[in-house]
Formats: C-alpha cells, structure tokens, sequence
C-alpha cells in the first residue's frame, strides 16, 4: 500500500517536473470502436496532426466493435477511459454528456465549420451544448456490378417499378443472384433496407419530424410502404437468405456472384479491395417517376473530449484540428464512404464514394429515422425495426402488422404519439 | 480376466464410434486449418478445397505477425493462464478439503457460499472489479486479470474437488493422523496425489475460458504490453470488414499452447491414477 | 479433531480461497445485484424496491420476453442432457477399456472443439451451415439427401436446436473428461470382484461402474445446469445480442446482457439488467440448492 503510494507521489512528482519544464510529451490516447481504421490512424491521421503539433503525441486503441459502449461505458464510471471518445450519434453519447463524461465543446473555434443539422447528433435536444466534433456521415445507396449491368443490358434505375425490372430481368438470366442481402444479422434489413429506401416515402427529414411530433404515425401510408417494398424483396434474394449473414453479403457480392448490393458507402473501401469487377452505385429509387429524391445521409460518428482527462488542453488542440478543413481533406480521401460533415470543400479522388456523395446535390438529405429521440424507451424502435424488417422480408410477418406492432410499440413510451 | 473385455468384436465397434466422432469433432477445425492457409477469395469460393497452387497464400499469417507482438501476446495469455491455474488450484484444493475433512458448523452454508459465484454471470460486477483495479492501480497488469480468473475459477474448483475429495478413504487419512502427521501434511502429501486426476480435470476446465476470454483483458488490461492473444486477434474483427485470414490465422496458432497444456494435464490425469502408489 | 478449541488448520484451508474470492466476486456482484432495488431518474439513483421485478414479470413487453428466454433456456438445457451428456457417457466409457488403444490420441481430439474460442467456432460453423459457400448443402447432396437442407441458423423452428447442438460438439470434451476421471478411479479390485461373480461388459457398466460414477453424472448435470443457464457466448457469437431470427435464440445470458450493457442504440440499464440477472440468479440457486440438499446428500458415495 505504502509502496503504491510512493510510487504514485513520485510519477506525480514526475509529471509536474515534466509540465513544468515544457507543456509538452502528452500522450492522448483515443477510445474507438473503428478497428477497421487502425492502419489509417497509425500510418496516416496521426502522423500528420503530430507533425503539426510537436509533444503532442496520439495513440490511437480501437476496441471491440461489438462490445464499445459495454466497454467504454465500464471505463469512463471506473475512470480508465481515454482522453478522447469516439462518439455514437445521439442517445448514446447524450448519455454519456449527461453522466458528466464528456465535456461541452461549443466553443471550439472548429465547431464553427459545422452546420446545425451536422451537430445535432451531439446536442442536447435543446440544442444548447454541442459534446462532440462531428467527423463523418454515411450515405445509403445501392452499388452494383457494373459488367453485370452491361453484360445484361441494364441500366441504372430510378423508379421502384425499373428497380423491379432490373430485378426480374437478372433473375430471368440466371447466372447472378438479383440482390445480396440476409437477414441472419437482422440490422442489414433495417439499415440497408428499410433506412435506405424508406426516405423517399416518408419524404425525408419532413416526415422523420413529423413522425418526432407525433402528426405522422408508423401506421400511416408513407412509413408502411417502406415495408412493403421490402416484403417484395425476399424473392430477389440468394438461396437460404435468411441464414445469410452480413459478411456472407459482402462476399456474396464481391465475388461476382450477386449483381445488386443494397448498400452502406462505408462498403466503398472494401469493396475496392476485393472486386475484381466494374462497380457502379444509383440512389434509392423513387416510387413514382417525377418524384423528388431523398437519401439517407447519415451522421455517423464524431469525436468528443473525456471530462476526466488531465490532458483538456492538448485535446482541444486535437479536436479543433479534427474540425480543420485539413483533417476532412485527410480523412475522406482515405476512407472513401465516410463523407465528411465540415462545410470545408473537399475533392474526392474515388469515383465511387464522388457518385455517392453528388446525390447531396440531387436529392434531400436526411437521417435514419429511427436514431434521433425515438429509440429512446422500452421497447427500442431501432432495435424492433431490425426485427420488423426481417420478419417482414422472410414473409413471417405481413407489412400491415408489422407497422402496427411498431407503432404500439411506440406508443406505449413515447407522449407524442400516444 | 474374462472373455468381454477381450472380445475383439466390442473393440472395433469401439474403435468404430469413436473414429466417427473424432472426425465430427475435427472436421470444423480441420475446415478452419486448411481455410487459414489460402487467400480470401479461395475461402469462400471452395471453403473445403485444400489449399493448392493458386489459392496457397500465408498473408494471414503475415498479417498477424506484422500487426502487434504476437510473441508478447502470447507470453502474456500464458502467464495468465498458468499463474491464474496455479492458484485455482491451490486455493481450490484447499477450500474443498476444508469442506469435505471436517465438520464444522456452517459447513454446508460455506460450500453454498462458495458456489454463488457461478451462478452469477461475473461480467455484471465489471465496473466495480475495474474501479478497485483502478484505486489499487492494478490496471494494465496481468494481476489484474489473474486475480479475477482466480476469483472466477474457485467456485467450480472447490465445487469439483470437494466432491472429489469426499471419496478419498478415511482409513488412510486416520492411519496418518495415527502416525503424528498434521492435518497440512494429509492434506499435501496423502490426499492432494489422489485427487490428481480431479485437478487436472478442473485446470482444463479452467483454463478454456480464461484462455479464450477476450471481455476482462479488454476492460481490464487493454494496454499493448499487457494484451492477450484473444485482444490482439480482436484487431481483425472490424466493424464492417473483418479481415477473416488473419483472424483464422491467429485463432489457429491460438489452439497450440492450449493443446499442450491440455496434453499435459491430461498425462496428470493418467499418472494419478496409474501410480498406485496410494492405493 | 474433537478437541473443542478454534481449528486453526480449518481457517487456513479456507482462508486464500474465501478471501479472494469474496473480495473479487462477491462483493462486486452483490454490489451490482441491489442495483435491481434502485432505478434512475435525472441521474439521481433512486429507491424503488421491487418496482423492478414487477415490471419485469408484470408488464408484458417485459415479461414475454423473459419467459420466451426462459423457455428457451429450457430447451436448451433440455438438447445438452438429452444429447451432449450421454454422448460424453459413452464415449469416457469406451476410452476407459485399458485394452483400448491410441486412447491418449482419441482423447485429444474429442476435446480440440473445447478448446476453441467462440469467434472460430461461430465462424467455422456457420461456414459449414451455410447455404451460399455450400459445405452442408453440397455434402448432403453428395449422399442424396440434398433436398434435406435448409438454413437452419435462419430459421425460428430450427435456429435454437441447431445452435444448441453445436454448443453440445463444443463442449461434449468436459463430461467426458470428468467421467473418465471417474471410470479410472474404479479401482480394479472392484471390477474383478464382479468379473468372479459373473458380471461382465454391459452389464458391468450398468451394475457395477454406473453407480460408482454417479455422483460424477451428478456433478456434470449441475455444472450443465449452470453452464446453460449462464450462456451467453455462442448466441452472441453467431446471432447477435438480438438471437434472431425474431428472438427464437434468445436465452437468459443473452436477454440479461441486452438489457444491462445495452445494444446498438438501446442503452444500458444496470436497474433492469440487475433484476434480471437476479431472476437467473434464484433459478440457478433453486437447481443448486436442489443437487445439493435433495440430490447429493441421498446419494450413496462410494470411498475406495
């Protein structure tokens, strides 16, 4: 015990000595669930902020994706966490701000380089503190096998019914299966599904509010027909779909053996990697011909500051950097698909993630609509909407009763729609 | 000796069931093994072609190795693993002992006590386990994880040795109390030789789940000098690619120490019994 | 040992074990445990005694999803002593015969699955099941029962058995473990008592070998018991903490870990993951309780 003491008095000792001498050699470490990024901070991200900002050096130590806010949840209460926190959107992180984890970062010169729509996944509802520097946002779409389509003699479509077309006409082929998608993992039906095609029937953001303030309901025309195109979607599936998992899909379609991939853009780099193909990618299409197009573009991730730190300083150094029009240049342009949210004018090079990111001209943006407030009781909308989805497209379950087993769902919470 | 036990008939029917099952209980593994040996594309393409020519490829390995000291990781697994079997053990053993030689009061009500602890997933008391990791600042060092597989292991050791325990002979262990021996002599040198065969079954069954567990080194000992094999392997496993040759890879390698710790239990296991030196 | 003053060797025995063991278990889960009393509001922890557990098994959206685990769990249970504790039986017995030979080698490989952390052993199967990279479907096929397969990880009536069986091929190494231990305890003398008296192969394993291991069977029952009752890993493995399809695989582990750590945009709720680990808590307790009082104290042991 004694020991442990001096030893801790003589690092404090230490470090003041160290301070004292020269505000620098601060380690910062970062808490993300991005595993998948690690190369990228080491060889990339982190060399250049270091080159800029000398004894400041930062580690970056991705956990478990699955088991994230399990883990950083236990660290911050312990007091082990990191410095900086990678953000989830909204509830998870308002949490955290709210527990006196994460600190406000309002006033950070950066955060000026960010329009309101793009912080507001890490806002207080009232919009007074913003606890996070929004980093990337993700865009729903479908990418396609591009020597498939030209094999065939298929274009790219823009109304549910040539989508159906495509569909039949690959099917009628044969040698492609028509669409890779499963529903094992549950969420592929709900993000790639339903949250992709979804916006242009709730017509974006107008009906995401709507549904928040209780004059639209899950029941209503515009929020059912999601679920029934998907329910049309089973027989355009691979054999044995529903023990089809997520990374199942992705080989699936980056083998050349699916012609359609209802995607994620984070699919992008990936996808590049392993295909050995031409790939194309259209927006969601719409259900009528004429119609305005929506997409869901989504405010995925952002970076905020541990309210335990003892390096505040170094990491507000940081995060304005991670809000510079520099680090949005960097970070799109090596993880094509991770778009960045800055107002910052940024050149894409990758000609795909360029497509998926010029529908912000054509269409209405928009977020998931399940994210912002809704999933916030018991049950859990985003998490029913995974299950409604599957069920919906295994025909277990009829588009109708889903619906309204969302919609009592919702209601048994949540005022607004009671 | 009789007829039964040598009838060659029964013995290739034994033979017989347990070729089909170890084929069963191999065929996965041997699906993981050849498929760590090829490239992505030939995994998913012909997942069970060996691999030949075209699809031999070791970039799982390669990967493995240049990502993170997996030498490092692997010390580490082992000192837990060992350092956290020897004192399930000992501690274990001596518990069961206690509950099994002697009646006292409460005797029951301790062995209960003793097992609450599998009845509770330990996972729910993280944040209390971490914040006295951290106030002791045993965070980052593998005390920190040995002293919970310690913890975790006991209930199930003394659950099993005590069992064990209570059908060792009491004729021997009088005859030793005749003779002037203390109740700590008994125990380690008449009673521990007997029940090899039982501790070497708990260290096994010990030893999987703290081998495998990826949940405390990542809440407990994160930092890379302290990382175990199963959280340096958890790099690979990504939030939308999973890098799946350097994970089968890793996983591979994995399953050696813990074969060789097992083969060498399994060898306590046999001598205990064979030794015959106390029966 | 019938002196009456304190027994010293007693506390030494039982010192390391309860200590660490308290200190490090105990006390954190416990602590954790009368979480379930407590629920918050406005980050204030606040008193609510058993609001918890009423709402738990009082509101419906709670308590269909606890009994639809809770069923589950049974079933679960239910494959691994119909299926995994027999096949353990059988297979210590036959690796028992001194006459058998590479005995060591069977051993070893029976037990390699055991040894296998979760990822590999989700991946490897569901590889192997799979319907798109054709290991299952294409070996069927080669023995004509093509038309026999289906995706039965994706399937409500056949994901729980599936999964479960593949639990059983993990984990069929540790019932055989310990019987075996058992078997080759039996010192021989017993058996060739029984040899003169004309009890013989099968019939030496029923009468003779069987009730001598007995006590092992019932150790192996409670620890199943246990095991399956706390599982968690393989589902999460190779379902997700929402067991799809439709929550045909969820068990109490799974459910409890949902609820307590939270999942995707869920949050965790310590309150409610508090009540619910409680709820295992006292069914575990009630089987243990049951082998030790009604179980292990009738059964006749043996000392050799």
């Amino acid at each position: 015990m004694s020991r442990t003491k001096l030893t801790a008095g003589l690092l404090a000792t230490t470090m003041l000595v160290g301070t004292a001498a020269s505000a620098q050699d601060v380690t910062l470490t970062i808490e993300s669930w991005r595993n998948d990024d690690l190369t990228l901070w080491q060889d990339v991200i982190i060399p250049a902020f270091e080159a800029e900002h000398p004894g400041i050096s930062v580690q970056f130590t991705p956990s478990a994706p699955a088991e994230y806010n399990a883990v950083l949840n236990s660290k911050l209460d312990a007091g082990s966490a990191g410095d900086l926190i990678t953000c989830r959107p909204f509830d998870a992180s308002l949490a955290l701000y709210e527990a006196g984890h994460l600190t406000d970062l309002s006033d950070l010169d950066a955060m000026a380089n960010f329009s309101d729509v793009a912080q507001s996944a890490w806002q207080t509802d009232d919009g007074s503190a913003t606890f996070c520097m929004p980093m990337a946002s993700v865009i729903h779409g479908f990418i396609y096998n591009a020597d498939a389509f030209a094999e065939l003699g298929l274009e790219e479509p823009t109304t549910v019914d040539e989508f159906f077309a495509v569909l039949d006409a690959i099917e009628e082929d044969g040698n492609y299966i028509p669409m890779a998608m499963g529903t094992a993992d549950q969420w592929e039906a709900a993000t790639m599904g339903y949250n992709n095609i979804g916006p242009n029937y709730w017509r974006g953001e107008e009906g995401r509010l709507a549904l928040i303030a209780g004059e639209q309901s899950l029941t209503d025309p515009e929020w059912v027909g999601p679920l029934e195109q998907l329910a049309r979607w089973g027989d355009y599936l691979g054999r044995g779909y529903e023990a089809q998992t997520y990374p199942d899909s992705q080989n699936l379609f980056t083998l050349g053996r699916a012609a359609i991939y209802p995607a994620g853009s984070w699919e992008i780099t990936g996808f590049n990697a392993q295909a050995d193909f031409a790939m194309g990618a259209f927006a969601p299409p719409v259900p009528n011909a004429g119609d305005e197009c929506y997409i869901s573009d989504h405010t995925d991730i952002a970076i905020g500051l541990n309210a335990a730190s003892s390096n505040a300083d170094a990491a507000r150094t940081f995060l304005n950097w991670v809000g510079s029009a520099e680090f949005a240049e960097i970070y799109a342009n090596a993880l094509p698909g991770f778009f960045p949210l800055s107002n910052a004018e940024v050149t894409l090079e990758d000609p795909l993630a360029q497509e998926m990111i010029s529908w912000r001209a054509e269409c209405n943006s928009s977020i998931r609509s399940t994210y912002q407030i809704l999933s916030r009781g018991t049950p859990n909308l985003e998490n029913e909407t995974w299950n409604a989805s599957a069920q919906v497209i295994r025909g277990a379950e009829a588009p109708a009763d889903a619906a309204a087993r969302l919609q009592e769902g919702l209601a048994s919470w949540y005022e607004p729609q009671q | 000796m009789n007829k039964a036990r040598r009838n060659p008939f029964n013995l290739a029917a034994a033979h017989g069931i347990l070729i089909v099952y170890t084929i069963i209980a191999l065929f996965p593994v041997f699906v993981i093994l050849i498929n760590s040996f090829k490239e992505r594309r030939s995994i998913f393409r012909e997942p069970l072609a060996l691999p030949h020519s075209e699809s031999f490829s070791t970039v799982g390995y390669e990967t493995v190795f240049n990502q993170g000291d997996f030498f490092l990781y692997f010390q580490n697994s082992l000192i837990v693993t060992v350092a956290s079997l020897f004192f399930v053990l000992l501690f274990g053993a001596m518990a069961a002992f206690a509950l099994a030689e002697y009646k006292f009061k409460g005797n029951t009500l301790m062995g209960l006590y003793l097992a609450l602890g599998i009845m509770i997933p330990i996972r729910i008391g993280t944040v209390a386990i971490l914040e006295m990791m951290v106030s002791t600042g045993l965070v980052n060092t593998l005390w920190a994880l040995i002293l919970v597989y310690t913890a975790q292991g006991l209930p199930l050791a003394v659950f099993i040795l005590s069992e064990f325990m209570r059908q060792v002979s009491d004729d021997l262990k009088n005859a030793g109390r005749i003779d002037g021996l203390s109740e700590y002599t008994i125990f380690f040198r008449l009673v521990l030789p007997l029940v090899r065969p039982a501790m070497a079954t708990v260290a096994v069954f010990n030893m999987i789940p703290i081998w495998n567990d990826l949940w405390f080194p990542l809440i407990l000992a994160p930092a890379e000098e302290t990382k175990t094999l199963t959280l340096g392997s958890q790099v690979f496993i990504g939030q939308f690619v999973t890098d799946w040759n350097a994970v089968l890879s890793a996983l591979s390698m994995a399953i050696l120490p813990v074969m060789v710790l097992y083969v060498i239990f399994s060898r306590q296991l046999i001598r205990g019994i064979t030794s015959g030196a106390v029966k | 040992m019938r002196q009456s003053r304190i027994k010293w060797h007693i506390i030494v025995f039982l010192a390391p074990a309860v200590l660490v063991y308290t200190a490090i278990m105990i006390v954190p889960l416990f602590n954790t445990l009368r979480l379930s009393l407590f629920t918050e509001v406005d980050q204030e922890r606040v008193y609510v005694g058993l609001e918890n557990f009423r709402t738990l098994f009082g509101d419906p959206r709670w308590s269909e999803s606890f009994w639809n685990a809770l069923g589950n769990n049974f079933w679960f249970f239910f494959i691994h002593m119909l299926v995994q504790n027999p096949i353990g039986i059988l297979l210590a017995a036959l690796l028992s015969n001194p006459r058998l030979r590479f005995s060591a080698l069977y051993r070893t490989a029976i037990f390699v699955p055991t040894i296998l952390s979760f990822v590999i052993v989700g991946f490897a199967w569901k590889l192997i099941l799979s319907p798109i990279w054709g290991i299952a479907p294409e070996m069927l096929d080669a023995v004509g029962l093509g038309f026999l397969y289906q995706p039965w990880l994706g399937l409500e009536e056949t994901s729980l058995t599936t999964l479960a069986l593949i639990s059983v091929w993990q984990f069929v190494g540790i019932p055989m473990m310990l019987i075996y231990a058992a078997l080759l305890s039996i010192p021989d003398e017993i058996l060739e008592a029984g040899e003169c008296d004309g009890i013989t192969g099968m019939s030496a394993f029923w009468k003779i070998k069987l009730p001598l291991i007995l006590p092992s069977i019932g150790i192996i029952s409670i620890l199943t018991f246990v095991g399956n009752f706390n599982a968690f890993d393989l589902i999460y493995a190779a379902q997700g903490a929402l067991a799809g399809p439709n929550f045909a695989t969820d068990i109490l582990g799974t459910f409890m870990y949902r609820t307590f750590f939270g999942f995707q945009l869920q949050l965790g709720d310590p309150h409610m993951g508090s009540a619910i680990a409680s709820a295992m808590f006292v069914i575990i307790l009630i089987g243990v309780c049951f082998y030790l009082f009604a179980i292990q104290s009738r059964m006749r042991r043996y000392q050799f």
